[in-house]
């Protein structure tokens, strides 16, 4: 009976930690891709000013309300707007910033095609 | 022929590339934050700053007054500048103002209210500054104006004369 209660206890502990491990990782995941809109450069993880730990601190609300990251970022968006997001999403703001890089590998491409074609004629 | 339309392509994708840019570069480089944002308020509860009762955020505002909600702390050295205008905006009675305490000591505050006067109908706390983040304020003080449970204007940092002259017309 005791080795029975202590592997529960056992068990159980484990679980619970491996829960808040978890939510840790998603906590520094959202923060990280959360933009400090008071300091320079920084991400609300990496900051430590009043803002930032306000944030932090509605982060963990959120997360305990299960809420998930793409909820919690639309919560944030709605605040602040694009700008809090490190990871912009497509929009028709967005998608020159989204599809330049494609063209400009694509013309790249058909330029380099050109020429090795030349050259094999 | 087929080079010729090859070249022509790459100046045209070039041509608009550069456009983009150069366009680009007419564009502000500071982050300026949505003033004018008609927004519903949240919802939220808090405790009354001197009798520290629970209140909810909607038996503070009500529908079809001018409220000012303010945030602010008795740390911040820019609130003990705008807080004669907080006064005498108080004076004309016509904008309710609401204080909310962000991140304070209350022993501070209430030393800071009993040097510089109380402008406040009524003041909350914010003691995480959670529900500063709430309203989608940035820090201390900021000021919201709010008509019919909607914020009509945002200001960011201390008020000046200017500002409180553009409350007194937004509120007429």
């Amino acid at each position: 009976m005791k080795i029975l209660r202590f592997f529960l206890i056992v068990i159980l502990f484990y679980t619970c930690s491996a829960l808040k491990a978890d939510e840790l990782d998603k906590r520094n995941n959202i923060t990280k891709n959360l933009r400090c809109l008071v300091c320079q450069g920084q991400s609300i993880y990496d900051s430590d000013s009043e803002f930032a730990n306000s944030l932090k601190i509605l982060v963990d609300k959120k997360i305990d309300e299960g809420l998930t990251d793409d909820e919690i970022y639309e919560y944030f968006k709605n605040k602040y707007g694009e700008w809090i997001l490190y990871d912009p999403k497509l929009n028709k703001n967005t998608y020159i910033l989204w599809f330049m890089p494609l063209l400009i590998f694509l013309l790249g491409g058909a330029i380099i095609f050109k020429k090795l074609k030349k050259k094999h004629n | 022929m087929k080079n010729k339309i090859l070249s022509f392509l790459v100046i045209i994708i070039f041509g608009i590339i550069f456009f983009i840019f150069y366009k680009g570069l007419e564009d502000s480089k500071i982050y300026t934050p949505d003033v004018n944002t008609k927004k519903e308020i949240p919802v939220f509860n808090t405790k009354e700053f001197f009798s520290g009762e629970n209140v909810k955020s909607s038996s503070i505002f009500e529908l079809d007054k001018f409220y000012l909600l303010n945030i602010w702390s008795s740390w911040c050295v820019p609130c003990r500048q705008e807080h004669p205008f907080l006064m005498n905006l108080n004076l004309d009675n016509e904008v309710n103002i609401i204080g909310m305490n962000y991140k304070d000591n209350l022993k501070n505050a209430e030393n800071f209210l009993k040097e510089l006067g109380n402008p406040y109908k009524e003041i909350f706390i914010d003691l995480d500054g959670t529900i500063a983040i709430e309203w989608g304020a940035y820090g201390v003080p900021e000021s919201f104006l709010i008509y019919n449970n909607q914020i009509i204007k945002k200001y960011i940092g201390p008020l000046n004369q200017e500002l409180v002259n553009e409350i007194n017309l937004l509120i007429k």
